[in-house]
Formats: structure tokens, C-alpha cells, sequence
């Protein structure tokens, strides 16, 4: 039984509240997204009933914990559709899975003048990383650059992804500009030249259907809080050849097989790379959303977020004091917007459309070379996610008109 | 209209001093420079001053990009610290960062702050405390630098 996607908010008591006496409109998804009842329930039966550490235990408890967390296990490696569960790493979140690929597979097999290729639209969480580890080896980091309308330019691609590169690293989909990259065919390429590819999901496993083997990416990485699970979950999918002739992570209890005064021997994948007791609660709620977005099915939820995007993003784009940053076309574009009002600041943007129950971020978004790059210091972001209506896109227009208002002898100078 | 909330924050002085920010120009030669950024954000300011053998600030200037908080407590900042002692500014300091933090202060230190009391309003928007003191956190930072300098010379 498929739930009508329209009316989903009484599972999401949070929405149901006054901000700054305003009924809140909930903006801010691409930042971290609001829990449903049925993944609150689901850690709340977990801690009330089957509570206890997995793998490391004969009694009942010990066995049901375990089954739930690789229960958890077996819905990521279905809804991601990995090949097998051996595949499917839990982590903290898309930062600790970006963090472990650099220092497991990039320590391993960077050497100095090798190439990295990222875009100049990553994250700093697919950023720093790589930075990092090309100063450690003394080899060179490469960024794809962007078309005019803020999507990925692939002639630069094709020119950047050489046989010197060893890694090439891109997001699935922007956090700030809402682009949806062709990663197939980044994959295609990096492949051509012998180079393994990183895909930063954070940003769509949320929002839309993704087939890791469909990809063919090498490693898929992704945050737990941003598709509707707790915080301090999150996955790292990667291709059983290349996880299995990878050193450890971190080492600890349970990623070993034998332990001897002065060598060890490693789990199997995955546990491989899942030292020291787990977020056991943590996957369990990540399943329990899985479950949720399943029964809504994956491309419900992204028709949804496209038909908000229809209205909202030619709102903004006619709107002559108003800037957009990324594709103005609705349909290449996910639910993350960003733009400015132009002559305002986004803080006094984002101060005052919270006034009015509007919560949007307001900031650099964690990719200052991307700020750098559209010549900009901070931009306000509305992203929208399943629990979003037409009414939430109305409210957010009218908060901008009543801003401009407020603001307008600023604006009067900005033009 | 419910933005008349924001009344509060944005009173006529605040977008005054954005509108027309006093102070708003690098200077040659400046004894002290300061560069603070708010990492939230990116906001940067560039503080210049100015200090003669007394101590006192006998000219200061900002540049960067912001906020209009930021830049108006900028330029109420230079106004009100202009003309006086190293000292005495970072007293002010110290009395608007209890200010908008909601600390007791005394009214006859507010006093001093001359337009920049009016950032007190800050208090109920806890999101934009570090808009209103980047500047003052500049000044601090630029006259302690200095102050850090003499001392070790003196030792
Ligand atoms: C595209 C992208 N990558 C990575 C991350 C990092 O996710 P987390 O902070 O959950 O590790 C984010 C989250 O903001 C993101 O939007």
C-alpha cells in the first residue's frame, strides 16, 4: 500500500508547530532532513526491546540487535541495489565514508604524480580529503570546471581525466546549485583511463532512485539524516575487489579475525571496516526510513520534489531582484536552490524570512571554491524534500516579497 | 505585516550606518591591521588603525564585504572608538560583547557605545551575534596583537 505522497505531514509532528508565531516552513532539507514517526518508533522499539552490542554474543538480545543491524544492511544494499550486503559499510555519514576511501584506497594507492580529479562544485567533504591527501603523496588535484550554467562542463572533463589520473571524485548531485551530474559517463571516462570513480551521493540517495551498479561507480558514499534517518549514520558502498584489497580503516574490536601479541588478521567485508561498537540504533532507523521512502517509491518522491521545483524555480528565475545560482531549466534541477536577493546580504535574507516561519541556510554551504568560483561570498538555499507542499513554495515567495519590501530602500541602491 | 518583527533588529540607525558606513576605506600605513572572517558565512572585515604614541586611536578604517549588521556595527564600531585610548577601546569592547551576549552591564558603559548600543537588540536573534561582533572581535584582536608586541619588548 503506496501512502499519498501529498499529505505526508502528520507523520512529521515537528512540521506541525509556530515559529516566530508563523506555522513553520521547513526549507533547510540539504542541510539535514526531519524524522517521521515511523523511524522515531522504529529506535524507540529497538531501545526498548532488542537493545544490545551485535556480534559478540550468544543471548537473545545480543542475536535480535544483530539481526536488526544486518537487517538494516540488507534494505541499503537493496535500495542502492549493491550487489551484495559484504558491500555496504556503515559509517558516521558521508564525511566518514569520503574520509575512508582517501585514507584507505587513496594511502594505499596514490603515488606522487598521480592525479585526483574532483569538480570545483564538491562539498568540502569531497574536497579536503583529496587536498589533503595529494599534499601528503605530492600529487596533483584537478578540478572539472563549470558550464556557464552551473553544470558540469564535460569537454573540460574530458580534457582534465588523463591516464595520469588515479581517482576521480564527484557529486551526484549539488548542495548548493541543485545540478544533477552525468555520472555514468564520468565513470565511463574515468575507467578509460584506468582511474576508479567516488561518487558523493549525500545529495541524491535522498531524492531520487540510484542503482549503484547502473553507475558503475567504484565507491558511492552517503549521510543517513539527510534521507529522514538519525544523525551519525551514514554508508559507504564500494565494489567487493577493491574493498577487499584495502587496508583497514581504524582498528579495533570486531574488524578482526585473529588478534596475536604482534600481528592480526582482518574480518570480512564489510565488518572489515566497522571497528569498535557501531551506531547499532542508528542503522536501525536508517532501515526504518529506507522502509519509508520504499513505500513511497523512489520516483514518487522525485515527481514530487520536481512538481515544487516547477513552481518555485520560475518564480525565482522571472523574478529580475532576484539571482539564481545553478540551471534555471526546472527539470534539470533537484529540489536545492540557491540564490540572493540581489543588494541584500543572505544572513539579513535568511533573519527575515525566519520572521516569517521560513527556515532556509544562509552561508558559503560548506563549498567556499564553488562561492569562489561564481565570484560570490554566501548565497541563501531553500531545498525542499517529501513533506514539502505547494503551500511551503507559496509561503517562501511571499516571505521574499515581504523581504524586498522591508529592505527596498537597499534594493533601490543595489539597482 | 508580521516583518515588522524585524523592526527590532533593523532600526533606521542600523540601516543608516549600512546604507552609508562611516570609516569605510583602507589607510596607508596603518599601525595596525587586523583581518577576521566569520566562518559561517565567509563575512571578512579588514581593520586598520591608527595609534600614536599615547595610545589613542587617532584614525581607523574597515574594508570587507557583509552583512548589514556586520557592516553596520562596523562602522558604529569606528564611530564610537575613534579618539580613544587603546584602553578604553577595549573596554568598549568587552561591554558590547556582554551586551549582545545578554550580560549585566552598567548603563554609563553602554553610554560609551554610542550608536553601537543599539546592537542590544541582537540579544533576540542569537543567529546573528557573530554578524554584530566580527568587528568588535577585529578591533580586539588588531589592539591585543599590538599590545602582545609591546609587552614582549618590555620583557
Ligand atoms: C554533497 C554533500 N556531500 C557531503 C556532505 C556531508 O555530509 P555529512 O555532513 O552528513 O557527513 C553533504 C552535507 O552537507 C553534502 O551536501
Amino acid at each position: 500500500m503506496k501512502t499519498d505522497i501529498s499529505d505526508l505531514r502528520g507523520d512529521f509532528p515537528i512540521l506541525d508547530q509556530l515559529v516566530n508565531d508563523e506555522p513553520l516552513t521547513y526549507l533547510d532539507n540539504a542541510a539535514t532532513a526531519q524524522k517521521p514517526n515511523q523511524v522515531v518508533a522504529a529506535l524507540t522499539h529497538f531501545y526498548q526491546t532488542d537493545n544490545a552490542n551485535v556480534h559478540r554474543g550468544v543471548h537473545t538480545l545480543a542475536e535480535r540487535a544483530t539481526v536488526a543491524y544486518e537487517d538494516a544492511r540488507h534494505k541499503v544494499t537493496h535500495f542502492i541495489n549493491a550487489a551484495e550486503p559484504a558491500e555496504v559499510i556503515f559509517t558516521k555519514g558521508a564525511t566518514d565514508s569520503l574520509n575512508l576511501i582517501a585514507s584507505t584506497y587513496g594511502e594505499a594507492n596514490i603515488e606522487a604524480g598521480d592525479e585526483i580529479v574532483i569538480s570545483i562544485m564538491e562539498h568540502h567533504s569531497n574536497l579536503i580529503p583529496w587536498q589533503q591527501l595529494v599534499l601528503r603523496k605530492h600529487a596533483t588535484l584537478k578540478y572539472i570546471e563549470l558550464t556557464p550554467t552551473g553544470e558540469l562542463d564535460m569537454a573540460d572533463a574530458d580534457t582534465k581525466i588523463t591516464d595520469k589520473t588515479k581517482i576521480v571524485a564527484v557529486a551526484h548531485a549539488s548542495n548548493v546549485m541543485g545540478t544533477v551530474n552525468p555520472i555514468v559517463a564520468l565513470t565511463k571516462m574515468a575507467h578509460q583511463h584506468g582511474a576508479i570513480m567516488v561518487c558523493d551521493g549525500a545529495q541524491a540517495v535522498p531524492h531520487m532512485p540510484v542503482d549503484v551498479q547502473a553507475l558503475d561507480v567504484d565507491f558511492y558514499a552517503f549521510s543517513g539524516h539527510k534521507m529522514m534517518a538519525p544523525t551519525g549514520i551514514g554508508v559507504l558502498y564500494g565494489k567487493r575487489d577493491l574493498l577487499a584489497a584495502m587496508p583497514p580503516y581504524q582498528f579495533g574490536g570486531e574488524m578482526i579475525n585473529f588478534v596475536h601479541r604482534y600481528e592480526s588478521t582482518w574480518n570480512e567485508l564489510p565488518w572489515k571496516f566497522e571497528a569498535g561498537t557501531q551506531n547499532i540504533a542508528g542503522a536501525v532507523g536508517l532501515g526504518a526510513a529506507i522502509d519509508y521512502l520504499e513505500n513511497l517509491g523512489m520516483s514518487n518522491v522525485q515527481a514530487h520534489e520536481q512538481q515544487l521545483v516547477n513552481s518555485l524555480l520560475p518564480q525565482l528565475t522571472a523574478d529580475h531582484q532576484i539571482e539564481v545560482y545553478g540551471p534555471n531549466d526546472p527539470v534539470r534541477h533537484t529540489g536545492v536552490i540557491a540564490f540572493n536577493i540581489k543588494g541584500l546580504h543572505p544572513h539579513d535574507v535568511a533573519t527575515a524570512l525566519d520572521m516569517e516561519g521560513v527556515a532556509v541556510r544562509a552561508g558559503h554551504h560548506c563549498a567556499q571554491p564553488l562561492m569562489e568560483t561564481l565570484g560570490l561570498v554566501a548565497t541563501a538555499r531553500a531545498s525542499l524534500y517529501i513533506y514539502n507542499t505547494q503551500d511551503d513554495v507559496d509561503r517562501l515567495i511571499h516571505a521574499l516579497n515581504e523581504t524586498k519590501e522591508f529592505f527596498s530602500h537597499e534594493l533601490i541602491k543595489a539597482e | 505585516m508580521s516583518l515588522s518583527k524585524l523592526n527590532s533588529l533593523y532600526r533606521e540607525v542600523i540601516l543608516d550606518h549600512a546604507d552609508h558606513p562611516h570609516h569605510k576605506h583602507a589607510l596607508t600605513d596603518a599601525t595596525t591591521t587586523m583581518t577576521v572572517k566569520n566562518p559561517t558565512c565567509g563575512d571578512v572585515i579588514n581593520l586598520d588603525i591608527d595609534l600614536n604614541e599615547d595610545d589613542v586611536i587617532t584614525n581607523i578604517g574597515f574594508t570587507g564585504e557583509g552583512c548589514t549588521i556586520s557592516q553596520s556595527s562596523a562602522s558604529m564600531m569606528s564611530d564610537a572608538v575613534l579618539g580613544k585610548t587603546k584602553d578604553d577601546a577595549l573596554k568598549m569592547a568587552k561591554t558590547f560583547s556582554d551586551m549582545v551576549m545578554g550580560k549585566q552591564h552598567y548603563q554609563a558603559d553602554l553610554d560609551e557605545l554610542d550608536d553601537a548600543a543599539i546592537l542590544s537588540s541582537i540579544v533576540s536573534f542569537p543567529a546573528r551575534i557573530k554578524c554584530a561582533t566580527l568587528s568588535w572581535w577585529a578591533l580586539q584582536r588588531a589592539l591585543l596583537s599590538n599590545q602582545q608586541e609591546e609587552s614582549d619588548g618590555e620583557a
